[in-house]
């Protein structure tokens, strides 16, 4: 499940994930049906069109026994809010139990479903990591930073406050600029501090914030997808 | 509206109060330190105790039992405390509770009141009635003495002068003693010791909240750091406790389940200085205690949450480990919230106690990180609240045109051909504006993004046709 945010803006992400999976011998398929899970429209409050999505979403992936998605925002919009969205509705309950449990963040399906934590990959150069928020509430706490660790040639460099949020939050983020802009500005003091050649994360949405301050203020500092790391030989 | 004290008023505007709190240097400082102290005592406290995720989702149970047989629960405190001599009061809203409090210092004749740190009382607004009434009220808790006598309003649960520095509170501690004080904590401490022990000596009326109410033995329970609370209990001849109705619990075994949470989740304690269990007025043959006990229920809009999605909230224990949490919180702090309540918390309560439609920030004012629930002692899912209270939003006052935007949206992405279409639109549109890849000046609402941050464009290639060179 790739999605729209990396569709539309980081496909070398969706490219990625696939050549690190296939790298791992695992058969991958992209059902051209699927858009978008939902997540913007659950988080505004627009619940209705949030199933509508979320039925779309299980139908296209209807053939899939596996789904595995390089976005914590995503997995946990399916695999948390997608059986409650149809807590009253018994049939789409059921299908949303059974799709939430096929369903796994990148890291997750890595360690916990192949059982890998070093998948071969080598990055010379210095890299911090920042935590997206929907990790902590997929209890995906240490997946990302075992399987940075096992990069060759790579020097991993601890963030700061690196499970706050980076201040994307969706709509929050055009909402409230100023908030938003003080924790992106926050995040990439740290990540400066850090003195690394790329910052890593495991979701579109931390990238774009990050990516956007850091490309703003003119840093050298890269922006790297979990995905596009463990990738690179 | 220039120069608005923020500290001082309600219902005011979000988007200016946050801003000025933004630019104020004194308060980030303030507000950096106190939630990274906090925030590193819950995780310290936490993972302290082997079960606490076990202990928390006990807690949770009690509360969620607690508020499925309130009616019960709150008969059987009622039926307890009057055994013991006390006397129970129903107050279905803020007038009511604080007409309550103002004709029972009429009816003792009390003149003098101390008040140990109250969030409920806050909430009815009772220090305004009391004085009005001819009563002096003063706040015993040093945090909350500092902002009755500045005039404010708490910006914490339980540091409610998180917002002021030392040097602050010596000079508005210096202009209404007539003294000049030094900015030296401890001499700062000493002078509030020396003010309130002196309220104390004259107080004849007592008013406390409740962190804990105990429907099995009638049982009040305040926790405080400063002892401030045992005096208040003590000395006056009259004890009022004002507390919500949630803050029942079913027997008093349950108590050390939410005393070992509290003071973990607030701060870091394994337990808070003083713990003050208080059953009844004095009974005959005790040396010390009140003469008379009285219990103040109010309800204020808590009753109408219960039937609703948002009962959850009414769990919270009022520890403002979800304030120290909060990546918001610790960059506006608690004024700009408006209400008594602030924070992720503050963002509900507001909301469904006072009105959805008069605070309309409040439920947006979040990226739902979630780092609330994270180090809530009940596990509330405050994310999930804030979600709800949109949808609800859109009910009481729909934005046609967002509505319609949002619906949209939603039926381009049903067709994926048609997704297709746009983001390639979006690229026609966006390509002229993209500089190596990024965009620094977004039209429509993507204006406010680029104010601070560059926008990503979009990719010359969608995943959707690279994928078919994968294949």
């Amino acid at each position: 499940m790739i999605t729209c945010l990396g569709d539309t803006f980081f496909p070398d992400v969706g490219v990625a994930t696939v050549k690190l999976l296939r790298r791992l011998g695992v058969t991958v398929d992209f059902p051209q049906a699927q858009t978008c899970c939902g997540q913007p429209h659950f988080n505004s409050g627009y619940h209705d069109e949030a199933r509508t999505l979320a039925k779309h979403t299980m139908e296209a992936f209807a053939k899939s026994p596996l789904i595995v998605t390089p976005s914590g925002s995503c997995a946990a919009m399916v695999k948390l809010e997608y059986p409650e969205l149809f807590h009253d509705d018994p049939p789409w309950h059921a299908h949303a139990v059974a799709f939430a449990k096929r369903t796994h963040e990148l890291s997750d399906f890595l360690i916990n479903v192949l059982k890998i934590d070093d998948v071969g990959a080598h990055f010379d150069g210095k890299v911090t990591y920042h935590m997206a928020c929907h990790l902590r509430g997929l209890g995906l706490v240490n997946e990302p930073i075992r399987l940075i660790q096992k990069v060759r040639g790579l020097q991993y460099v601890p963030l700061e406050r690196h499970d706050e949020c980076c201040g994307f939050g969706g709509s929050f983020a055009v909402r409230y600029p100023q908030i938003s802009g003080a924790m992106v500005t926050d995040k990439t003091a740290f990540i400066e501090k850090a003195a690394v050649d790329a910052v890593v994360a495991t979701d579109a949405g931390c990238l774009m914030n990050i990516g956007g301050c850091l490309n703003r203020n003119g840093s050298k500092v890269r922006i790297l997808h979990l995905a596009e790391l463990l990738a690179q030989q | 509206m220039t120069n608005m004290n923020y500290a001082q008023h309600e219902h005011h505007d979000f988007l200016n109060a946050s801003a000025e709190a933004l630019a104020d240097p004194t308060l980030q400082k303030a507000l950096v330190r106190l939630t990274d102290t906090l925030m590193a005592g819950n995780r310290k406290g936490y993972a302290a105790l082997a079960d606490s995720s076990d202990l928390r989702d006990h807690a949770k149970r009690i509360k969620e039992h607690t508020l499925a047989h309130l009616d019960e629960y709150l008969v059987q405190l009622e039926m307890s405390v009057h055994k013991l001599g006390g006397k129970v009061h129903w107050a279905a809203t803020a007038e009511e509770a604080r007409k309550i409090v103002v004709a029972i210092a009429q009816a003792a004749k009390c003149r003098h009141a101390v008040k140990s740190k109250s969030m409920t009382s806050e909430e009815i607004h009772l220090n305004p009635a009391l004085e009005k009434a001819g009563v002096e009220v003063t706040e015993t808790d040093f945090g909350e003495y500092i902002i009755q006598v500045a005039g404010e309003r708490p910006s914490h649960l339980v540091a409610p002068a998180v917002h002021h520095t030392r040097e602050s509170v010596a000079r508005v501690l210096s202009q209404h003693l007539g003294e000049t004080l030094s900015d030296d904590p401890k001499a700062l401490a000493m002078v509030g010791r020396r003010v309130l022990r002196e309220k104390f000596r004259r107080a004849d009326l007592g008013i406390t909240g409740a962190n804990f109410a105990v429907a099995e033995t009638g049982t009040i329970v305040l926790v405080t750091n400063e002892g401030n609370g045992r005096l208040t209990t003590t000395v006056p001849r009259v004890h009022v406790a004002i507390m919500g109705i949630e803050k029942v619990i079913p027997r008093f075994n349950d108590l050390p389940v939410f005393l070992k949470l509290l003071a973990r989740a607030a701060t870091g304690q394994t337990l808070s200085v003083y713990t003050t269990i208080i059953t009844g007025p004095r009974q005959p043959g005790e040396v010390d205690g009140p003469e008379e006990f009285h219990l103040v229920l109010l309800d204020n809009g808590r009753s109408k949450v219960l039937a609703t999605p948002f009962r959850e909230s009414l769990q919270c224990i009022r520890c403002g480990a979800c304030l120290n949490a909060c990546p918001v919180y610790r960059r506006i702090g608690g004024h700009a919230y408006g209400g008594v309540y602030s924070g992720p918390i503050g963002s509900i309560l507001t909301p469904l106690f006072d009105s959805v439609a008069e605070n309309p920030h409040l439920p947006h004012v979040s990226s739902l990180c979630g780092a609330c629930q994270a180090a809530c002692p009940v596990k509330i899912n405050i994310p999930h609240m804030l979600i709800g209270l949109r949808e609800l939003q859109h009910a009481h006052k729909p934005s046609r045109l967002e509505r319609w935007a949002y619906q949209l949206w939603s039926m381009v992405l049903c067709r994926p051909r048609l997704y297709h279409w746009a983001i390639w639109a979006a690229r026609v549109i966006l390509g002229r504006r993209a500089k190596a890849g990024w965009i620094d000046q977004m039209p429509g609402p993507g204006a406010e993004w680029t104010k601070i941050r560059d926008f990503p464009a979009p990719a010359a290639m969608p995943f959707r046709e690279r994928w078919k060179e994968l294949s």
